[in-house]
């Protein structure tokens, strides 16, 4: 098991490879679709301090309001190969260490993460409960009213969210390897 | 309407979101025993069960997509369907504002989020009268990110080699969920739905997901066509999450309806791990929920 604080240098993120177990503390910003098409086409600036050497999650929480503070009631991850089209980029152009999701992303992320320093870290998908409890504080949300709930940046704290890297920094991703191993007996009970 | 009924619905709804079905806790329970002790699959299924716990104790959603909310309704007949309808719609709204649900309805031309799970089309009811004096209402939670990964195929399809047959339906099952990996928080339920239309063999697919785990479909054929096609997809080694592993399917569901000579369709629906599916009767007004 290995413990990461955030913002992560791009050294240790260099380190990690696939398999490793992580637990990642520090603040973490939530994006999903409408914030990754708004970060590649719009590139506004009130998240490159948030994301410098920053953890991006993929999540589009359940939240409650007591008064004026915010928590975060479930928060697993969301399927992140939608944001294939915008996440190189959005490494590239706001210097991400990481992305927190589930299922993998594709080849340009991949190359992105190799090339620029990151890794893609997956979250069990469907565990909204449990990993809500690694979330001590919403710090901040931007573009609740334009975006609504699931699709807004919401900022938190977490502490000790456990992840593993299914994609590192030295290119290689456990989902292309299970997508071939599994490709071959897939053709072979197709054939049968 | 009656604000009884609204109570009622609602209860069902938080049934739904903050716990799962017996037999699928009981599922995964066996499909991580399956897996070696400590490894990444293992652990996986062990996260998911504590989850599951955790939720189930706190009253909080299993899983943040608490999905689109689909309903079907048995009926006597004569009953005031839209009165139905409007209780339904209450207890979405209110379910919403006690955070049982996210809100999941979005218009998709303004791209707003309605923020009550009610919208044109939202949530999802199917009423079938019957002859029975009692109400029998199914719901389930359909998650987003596994409806994503549902495939309707045309046969004969040369791709894949897969004519106008349960060898050919095999094969499009297959296709489909080795396409889709991990994508749709495998293990996932399948339902598969022969014949039919365009709109309706989605619909019958779906409406698999209804049964129990491990059931018996009642064509023997099927049965042995579902035991089959189940050990089939486990060898795909795609495990939970997709992170490889014994358990890729956690049960096979198919069923057969009448085609258009000119069509053969077959639609694969995946649910997610979290197949969240309650059911109630309404009998004279009082509700039993089914436990398990």
């Amino acid at each position: 098991m290995i413990r990461l604080e955030i913002p992560i240098a791009e050294p240790k993120i260099r380190e990690l490879k696939v398999g490793d177990t992580v637990l990642l503390s520090g603040i973490v910003v939530t994006a999903r679709d409408a914030g990754h098409k708004l970060m590649v086409e719009e590139r506004p600036h009130f998240l490159d301090e948030l994301l410098r050497g920053g953890v991006i999650y993929h999540c589009g929480p359940v939240v409650r309001k007591d008064g004026e503070r915010w928590s975060f009631v479930a928060a697993g991850p969301t399927t992140s190969i939608r944001e294939e089209p915008y996440q190189a980029k959005v490494i590239e152009s706001y210097g991400v260490r990481g992305v927190i999701g589930k299922g993998g992303m594709g080849a340009a992320t991949k190359e992105a993460c190799r090339r620029f320093g990151a890794v893609y870290f997956h979250a069990v998908g469907g565990c909204g409960t449990s990993i809500a409890r690694s979330v001590q504080e919403v710090v901040a949300v931007h573009k609740l009213e334009e975006f609504g709930t699931p699709e807004a940046f919401w900022v938190v704290r977490v502490a000790d969210f456990p992840v593993i890297v299914t994609m590192d920094a030295h290119g290689a991703s456990i989902h292309e390897q299970v997508r071939e191993e599994s490709k071959k007996v897939y053709e072979r009970l197709l054939a049968g | 309407m009656s604000d009884r009924l609204v109570e009622q619905l609602h209860a069902l709804i938080r049934s739904a979101s903050t716990d799962l079905p017996a037999d699928v806790e009981a599922a995964l329970r066996e499909a991580g025993r399956l897996e070696a002790p400590g490894g990444t699959a293992a652990n996986t299924f062990a996260a998911i069960l504590d989850n599951v716990r955790m939720a189930r104790e706190s009253g909080t959603p299993v899983c943040q997509d608490t999905g689109s909310l689909v309903f079907y309704v048995h009926h006597p007949t004569g009953m005031d369907t839209l009165a139905f309808r409007q209780a339904i719609e209450a207890a979405a709204e209110r379910a919403t504002k006690d955070i049982l649900l996210r809100p999941n309805a979005v218009d998709p031309l303004s791209g707003r989020n309605t923020g009550t799970n009610v919208g044109e089309g939202a949530p999802y009811v199917s009423f079938k009268p019957w002859t029975k004096d009692e109400i029998r209402v199914e719901l389930m939670l359909k998650g987003g990110g596994s409806e994503n990964v549902g495939a309707q195929y045309k046969l004969p399809d040369s791709a894949l080699g897969a004519g106008r047959d349960l060898q050919g339906v095999r094969k499009c099952v297959l296709d489909a969920v080795y396409k889709a990996q991990g994508m749709g928080c495998a293990p996932g339920v399948i339902g598969v739905g022969i014949g039919g239309d365009r709109a309706t063999s989605y619909l019958l697919s779906k409406e698999q997901f209804f049964r129990r785990l491990g059931s018996a479909n009642p064509d023997p054929k099927l049965d042995a066509f579902e035991k089959a096609l189940h050990a089939d997809l486990n060898q795909l080694g795609i495990g939970p999450m997709g992170f490889g592993g014994r358990t890729t399917a956690l049960g096979v569901f198919v069923a057969a309806q009448a085609r258009h000579p000119a069509t053969y369709y077959v639609a694969v629906s995946y649910m997610c791990w979290a197949c969240r599916r309650k059911q109630m009767t309404l009998k004279n007004g009082e509700a039993t929920y089914d436990q398990a």
